[in-house]
């Protein structure tokens, strides 16, 4: 590991900013290049790198199982029932303009939701997977 | 001029050969894996190529832009390669179970290994 | 792009194909931004060049990193391959030139996309609006699969730890091996 000091301080100068970019990606899709499929990636390749030069058990305590596996969950879990919403509040499933007021506000508000929903279910499901397969006996 | 308009079509279905090639022709599992991978990002660059119009621009709207791409095959792609991803690892998986319980990860062997038993 | 695919069956070195995979995926990424297509091209350079890669070593430091032998039987394959890539370039001959703004694909909701995403959503990224609001079914059945995925890997070798220490013992080591 001491040969290693490089990759060490190189990757803990690059997480946060990886972070930082996932969560634009996140919240800038509606207006530029990006959205929840892209920043789930970014966000678990984050993760990823951490695990990569840390080694795996330091990366667990930082993102236990349980915690992967409720992100996973609660994004699909998010995006129901944002469709389950509409159907509450009177529309039909998935119809967001009925979320606010102004329709188009409620489309915006549906859409930022539905992204964030996307975004921890893929961010979960890619940290899982990856974790899962570090993990593996040789 | 009819033939050059085509060309987009003919690169798809080249790299889709090459793909279906692999996962025919290889034994190894992890090779097919890669191969099916292959033949999945030659449907992509077909819906692409097909969404292109020509003049256009990315459907991004703005303020003085008339043409822009037909953004419907992105969203499908888009969504695709995620899940196309998601679907390898699963595949991946199971060669490790595979290897697991054989300890090989050609498929002739593991098929040897099913005869003798 | 075409030149990386045909190394890739060549190469009996797994670790060699791998990192190759990951640069034909990178290629379709520079691709589609060629296209048009920025979102989808984000997407591919993020997930095929790196999650991808990542998932792939992963497998071959769990498994082997080499080939056993190349393929014997070469002309079966390559006849049957060659035979459906005629057939389909034969079936390309109807199909619409690239670019042509009259093809069918943009006459059908394409328009009503571009035309209604600014006064609906209010948004600038069409590709957002449309995968988020106008296809809202399609997008939620694509994270059920990723979710089951996710699921499906952990059910397949998530829990292998506790179970073969276990069964070790009584197996001997011919489940292992």
């Amino acid at each position: 590991m001491i040969f290693k000091a490089v990759l060490r301080v190189v990757s803990k100068l690059l997480i946060p900013p990886i972070m930082l970019f996932a969560l634009y990606v996140q919240f800038h899709g509606d207006f530029g290049p990006g959205g929840g499929f892209q920043a789930g990636v970014i966000f678990a390749s984050a993760f990823i790198l951490y695990a990569l030069i840390f080694g795996i058990d330091n990366a667990r305590k930082v993102a236990p199982a349980w915690a992967t596996r409720t992100l996973l969950s609660l994004g699909l879990l998010l995006y129901a029932s944002v469709g389950v919403a509409g159907i509450l509040l009177g529309g039909n499933f998935l119809d967001y303009s009925v979320l606010a007021e102004d329709p188009v506000i409620g489309q915006h508000l549906g859409i930022t939701l539905i992204e964030f929903g996307v975004g921890a279910t893929v961010s979960g499901a890619m940290i899982t997977i990856f974790f899962i397969f570090a993990h593996q006996d040789r | 001029m009819e033939f050059p308009g085509l060309y987009n079509y003919w690169i798809t279905i080249v790299l889709m050969m090459v793909g279906f090639y692999i996962v025919i022709a290889h034994d190894n599992l992890i090779k097919k894996v890669v191969g099916l991978n292959i033949f999945q990002v030659s449907v992509f660059v077909f819906y692409i190529s097909m969404a292109k119009v020509r003049g256009g621009t990315a459907p991004i709207l703005d303020a003085g832009i008339e043409i822009y791409s037909n953004p419907l095959p992105h969203v499908l792609i888009l969504t695709a390669i995620v899940v196309g991803v998601a679907t390898t690892a699963l595949a991946l998986a199971l060669v490790v179970r595979i290897r697991n319980a054989y300890g090989t990860i050609e498929d002739d062997e593991i098929e040897g290994q099913e005869d003798d038993a | 792009m075409a030149v990386t695919a045909l190394a890739l069956v060549r190469l009996r070195n797994l670790f060699a194909v791998v990192m190759l995979a990951g640069m034909f995926s990178l290629l379709a990424a520079v691709l589609y931004v060629v296209l048009d297509a920025v979102d989808v091209a984000f997407t591919e350079a993020a997930v095929g060049a790196g999650i991808t890669t990542v998932l792939m070593l992963g497998t071959l430091a769990l498994t082997t990193s080499e080939e056993k032998a190349a393929p014997r039987k070469i002309l079966a394959p390559l006849l049957l391959v060659v035979a459906t890539g005629a057939v389909l370039i034969y079936g390309t001959m109807d199909m619409p030139r690239y670019g042509d703004p009259n093809a069918p694909i943009h006459r059908h909701v394409a328009p009503y996309y571009l035309e209604r995403t600014g006064p609906d959503t209010g948004l600038p990224n069409v590709v957002t609006a449309v995968l988020a609001s106008y296809r809202g079914y399609d997008t939620l059945g694509e994270v059920a699969v990723i979710f089951t995925a996710a699921v499906g890997v952990l059910i397949l070798i998530g829990r292998s730890r506790r179970p073969r220490k276990k069964r070790q013992p009584a197996d001997k080591k011919k489940a292992a091996q």
